[in-house]
């Protein structure tokens, strides 16, 4: 019997109950929520589970949301399961006071470069990462740039010489 | 004789290990030997044997994800065409069904065929790049300029259809922004034509040449366990021996219409990696043929379709043609409303993937409502990939770590965003 989405979250519910929240299906790809310190042992047994095979990890992302005080920075996995042909979303939410998240590294060697990524532009400390260093950006940046509080220059300021640029 | 100590260095200041280990340290790059790009690798050899490589990346890195949070949604466009620059188109209309997913429009029948059309000579154009340039790191130079001709064919196409050539900017949110002229069908059959010879003897030349064959075959493998714990995709994943193709898993813009084979390799080494290649481009060439078919057909069987270039539900994102801009009032008024940006898209999360030259390029959307995304994640097959580099080239010879670089088509642009 091919693998649907509502047994995958039949299995995630009988698995962990209570602690995956907010399922939802935008645009047909299921999608929950799991507590902060929950979002390796989900993956672990997503990977290991030999109905569910979810052993790709597409992408690993942030987002910030300013306005949800206590949980400011959202971490969103994609997970696919190649065999099923399955994508699972979840996401876990952190202060950003203190975005400390489990690194998936040791699951998935591609995790690596995606978790510097976050970190480099949302400043999410993934712990046990083997190397948690700004990797597109320049080392000596002092601040997190995707974060929403860093908005874009203003194009129509007038107030800079750009006599170099010819402008 | 016992007084023999190293040499002191007065000006160039080396770490103090540096004089005691046994191994060089190699700085390759900021260029790449073979200019694709900017990347930087520090090796670590000894003699010609690589033990250790440190990539660094984020030369060319440009916020793409930072700006798209100012624009309006057809302003991203620009942006994509610069992350995979060899093959734009498919960046172009992988954002294009991201926001049409997002709004729900479905897009007819001959805009879909028209876009795998031109989807497909994008990845041959990719193709040609990649596989004549791996030969002209092992030291051949004929075949790459034989086959750059016809890569010089594919952007007429494109030039016909939408102006330009490299950074293409094609197509609009629903379809295309007009319609295909007579000479671009012309240029498309005269394509169709000719390819075919020049690609066997492209093929004649490389394929079964011992030289490139002893270059090529073990060097810079990559296990199918490996490659999908490391998150490959594309190309590069399926010379690893898995199957794994975003127009098949999920299919997008009608390509469960199209017959095509998915040639995969065992080894996932560059040898293999050039042959999975080699037969994307005869099946892409074929399902160039069939879309042209297809396009046909429809032309044939429905007269007045032929017209039918972009959803007409997506006439929000549609610039009106601009005859009707200067003679009517609410064309006039559309046109202005969509340059300035005024369309608000709806509130949701999107995740669209697209099989790009080099795998699978996702785009995850997150809309509030507003009129440009809340954020927008390229997810860039290059990067993913490009962290196993030092794991493929390890305890091989310096040059093949040159040519396993080439073969794994690393753009630069898409690897910094």
């Amino acid at each position: 019997m091919a693998l649907t989405k509502e047994i995958v979250k039949e299995r995630l519910v009988s698995q962990f109950g209570e602690q995956l929240t907010e399922w939802e299906e935008p645009y047909g790809l299921l999608t929950f929520r799991a507590a902060a310190d929950m979002n390796l042992k989900v993956m672990q047994f997503l990977y290991d589970d030999e109905g569910l095979a979810f052993r790709f990890l597409t992408d690993l992302t942030a987002v910030h949301f300013p306005d949800r005080k206590g949980e400011e920075l959202s971490v969103v996995y994609h997970l696919h399961s190649l065999t099923n042909n399955v994508r699972v979303r979840m996401k876990i939410y952190v202060p950003i006071e203190k975005p400390d998240v489990f690194t998936a590294t040791q699951l998935f060697s591609g995790a690596n470069w995606m978790e510097r990524e976050t970190y480099d532009f949302y400043g999410i400390n993934f712990i046990g990462h083997p190397n948690l260093i700004r990797i597109l950006n320049v080392d000596e940046m002092d601040y997190f740039p995707m974060r929403k509080e860093y908005e874009l220059e203003d194009p129509t300021r007038i107030d800079k010489d750009d006599e170099m640029f010819g402008r | 004789m016992s007084d023999i100590q190293p040499q002191q260095q007065h000006h160039i200041k080396l770490a103090e290990e540096s004089l005691q280990k046994q191994s060089t340290t190699l700085n390759l790059g900021p260029t790449h030997p073979a200019t694709h790009g900017v990347f930087q690798n520090i090796l670590e050899i000894d003699g010609e044997i690589v033990l250790e490589t440190t990539p660094t990346i984020g030369y060319i890195h440009r916020a793409f994800e930072k700006i798209a949070e100012r624009r309006p949604y057809y302003q991203i466009t620009t942006l994509t065409d610069r992350l995979n620059y060899c093959s734009s188109p498919i960046n172009n209309m992988g954002w294009h069904l991201t926001v049409e997913k997002l709004l729900g429009i479905k897009t007819p029948k001959r805009v879909d065929y028209l876009r795998v059309l031109i989807m497909e000579l994008a990845r041959i154009a990719d193709h040609l790049v990649c596989n004549s340039v791996i030969a002209v790191d092992t030291g051949a130079l004929t075949t790459f300029t034989y086959v750059f001709q016809w890569r010089e064919h594919i952007y007429e196409i494109f030039e016909e259809v939408c102006g330009s050539r490299l950074t293409t900017n094609i197509g609009r949110v629903g379809g295309f922004e007009r319609n295909f002229s007579e000479a671009a069908f012309t240029k498309i059959r005269n394509f169709i034509e000719g390819f075919p010879k020049v690609m066997k003897e492209f093929e004649a030349l490389l394929n079964r040449n011992r030289i490139f064959m002893e270059r090529c075959i073990g060097a810079g493998p990559i296990s199918a366990e490996r490659a999908l714990n490391y998150g490959f995709t594309g190309p590069n994943l399926r010379a690893a021996g898995v199957d794994y193709d975003v127009r098949v898993a999920e299919p997008y813009c009608s390509y469960e219409d199209f017959e095509f084979k998915i040639p995969i390799g065992t080894t996932g080494d560059v040898y293999d990696r050039f042959m999975v290649r080699n037969g994307e481009i005869w099946e892409s060439f074929s399902i160039v043929k069939q879309a042209l078919e297809k396009v046909e057909q429809i032309e044939r069987e429905f007269p007045e379709q032929k017209d039918v270039f972009y959803a007409p539900e997506a006439d929000h994102f549609h610039l009106p043609a601009k005859e009707e801009v200067y003679t009517k009032m609410e064309a006039l008024i559309y046109h202005f409303k969509i340059i300035m940006g005024e369309i608000n898209a709806p509130a949701g999360e999107v995740y669209q993937a697209v099989e790009g030259g080099n795998g699978e390029l996702g785009f995850y959307l997150i809309s509030d409502g507003g009129r440009t995304p809340y954020r927008l994640h390229f997810r860039r097959p290059c990067f993913i990939y490009y962290q196993a580099y030092p794991e493929i080239v390890k305890n091989g010879l310096l040059s093949d770590a040159v040519v396993a670089l080439s073969s794994l088509n690393v753009i630069a642009g898409e690897l910094d965003a």
